[in-house]
This record gives structure tokens, sequence and C-alpha cells, in this order.
């Protein structure tokens, strides 16, 4: 099967871009970034605050347990409906510091549409940073079921 | 080996990238690597034994000589590790595209 997603980092830079082909009509994407609820839905967050026009800017928090796990904030820099957004990211206490994005919400057909995301990093080793994390945290989890084997034994 | 160097630390330098294109064509000498650098042989060196140590390249003798390998296996390590990182986006745009098409059947 084709992957959907794509990822292209190239080697000694500190940018990635992220592309993905929808199966939804270009409104419909764009509305899952601009509606806090939608974006609730999708990504599994709370939005505690969300301005969608240039220089607003957004929060999101993510508790289990009443126990914060992830807070992640940015400012807008420009807002284009259905076309671009260009913003900044941050997760809060995480060595990946701040960087910028340029999303980019394309047409294909009626049906059909298309968002690339150009994130840019303060350097190299933050790029690794955030590229490590799901790695780091799928071994973390074979680490811990090693860890649970070798208790039941 | 050195556990304070992981692969990742190894291709962020320019110098030992150029060498790792190198290699993929044959193999070389140390001497025969350097040549293609300004910089001095023992820097050269330098970047060889962290690349070694990393088991991106490999050591084979030949009579004298001292040949470097370039090791495949090595460098696929580092492309499954961006797999992860790839996962994660695929699974959170697969949630949002449902997440939409139950919202526009629902309008």
């Amino acid at each position: 099967m084709e992957q959907k997603t794509k990822i292209n980092a190239e080697e000694g830079k500190q940018d990635l871009v992220i592309t993905r082909e929808f199966d939804l009509p270009l409104e419909l994407l764009f509305k899952a970034y601009t509606e806090p609820e939608l974006i609730e839905q999708w990504m599994g967050t709370k939005v505690i605050k969300l301005e969608n026009k240039t220089h607003g800017c957004y929060q999101f928090e993510t508790s289990h347990n009443g126990q914060i796990m992830f807070k992640a904030n940015g400012s807008i820099h420009a807002i284009e409906l259905n076309k671009k957004i260009i913003r900044t990211f941050e997760m809060e206490n995480m060595p990946i510091g701040v960087q910028l994005e340029f999303l980019d919400f394309e047409k294909l057909t009626d049906e059909t549409s298309k968002l690339s995301i150009h994130i840019i990093y303060k350097s190299e080793r933050h790029r690794a940073e955030q590229m490590k994390l799901p790695f780091a945290f799928g071994l973390n989890m074979a680490h811990d079921r090693l860890q649970e084997i070798s208790k039941q034994k | 080996m050195n556990l304070r160097r992981d692969v990742f630390q190894a291709i962020a330098d320019p110098t030992r990238r150029a060498i790792l294109l190198l290699l993929t064509s044959q193999s070389m000498t140390a001497g025969a690597i350097a040549a293609n650098f300004d910089t001095a042989r023992p820097t050269v060196s330098k970047h060889l034994q962290i690349l070694t140590e990393c088991e991106l390249i490999k050591q084979e003798q030949q009579g004298r000589e001292i040949y470097y390998h370039f090791n495949p296996n090595k460098m696929k390590e580092i492309a499954d590790f961006i797999e992860p990182f790839r996962k994660t986006w695929e699974d959170k745009f697969n949630k949002l595209e449902a997440v939409m098409k139950s919202y526009s059947a629902k309008k």
C-alpha cells in the first residue's frame, strides 16, 4: 500500500516537510484545523484557546487522571481561509524549542485535498529531538513490556 | 564502544557524511579517503574512528592495508528511525479524516 503521509527530512537541514492527501473537500480539511471541537476530536487534546486571526494565539492541553500530560502553545502569524496558516508551535517542557510552521491547504478535486506542513526548527539538533520522540517512546513501550514480562516470570 | 555516540551524531557532521558517500561506491584505505579532504590526516582518522564505533563503516585487513567498507544495514536503522515519526503523523491524519467524514455526514 502506498503511504499517504510523506515526510521529507533532508540530512543536515533544520527543517522538514510533511505532506498528506485527504479524501476530504478543501473546506472540511481547513475546518479541521480551525474549529476547536474538531481539533479536540482528532488531536485528542483540549483546546484552551484558539484565535483564528492574524497575531492571534492558541493553547492546547491534555490531562490524564487530573495530571497535565501535554501542553502546547503558539502564535498565529497569518491565516487565509482555505489556503494557509503560518504559526509558531511550542511543546512546553520539551527540549525541542519553538518551531515555525507553514501550513498550505490545496484543493485537488471537489472531494480531495492536500496539506503540506513545512516546519522550521531552531537548529538541526532541535529537529533531531523532535524526530526522535516517537522513536524513543516506542523504545520505552518495548522496554516497559519487557519489564512486565520479566516480572511475571 | 563509546555510548555517548550514536549513529545520529555520526551523520550530523558534514565531513563524516562525505566520507560515507565516498564509501558507498567503493572500499578505500584511510589514505585514499583523506586525499579527498583538505583537513589534516589525524582529523580524518578521528572521523573514521567515530564512524567505525557507530558501525556505519567496517574495517577489513587486506595484506598490509586496512580498507574501510560502508555498512548498509546500519544506514537502514537510520531510515527505520524516521518511520515511527511518520507513523504518528499518519495516525493523526487518519483520525482527522475519519472525524471530518462523520462531521460532514451529520450535517
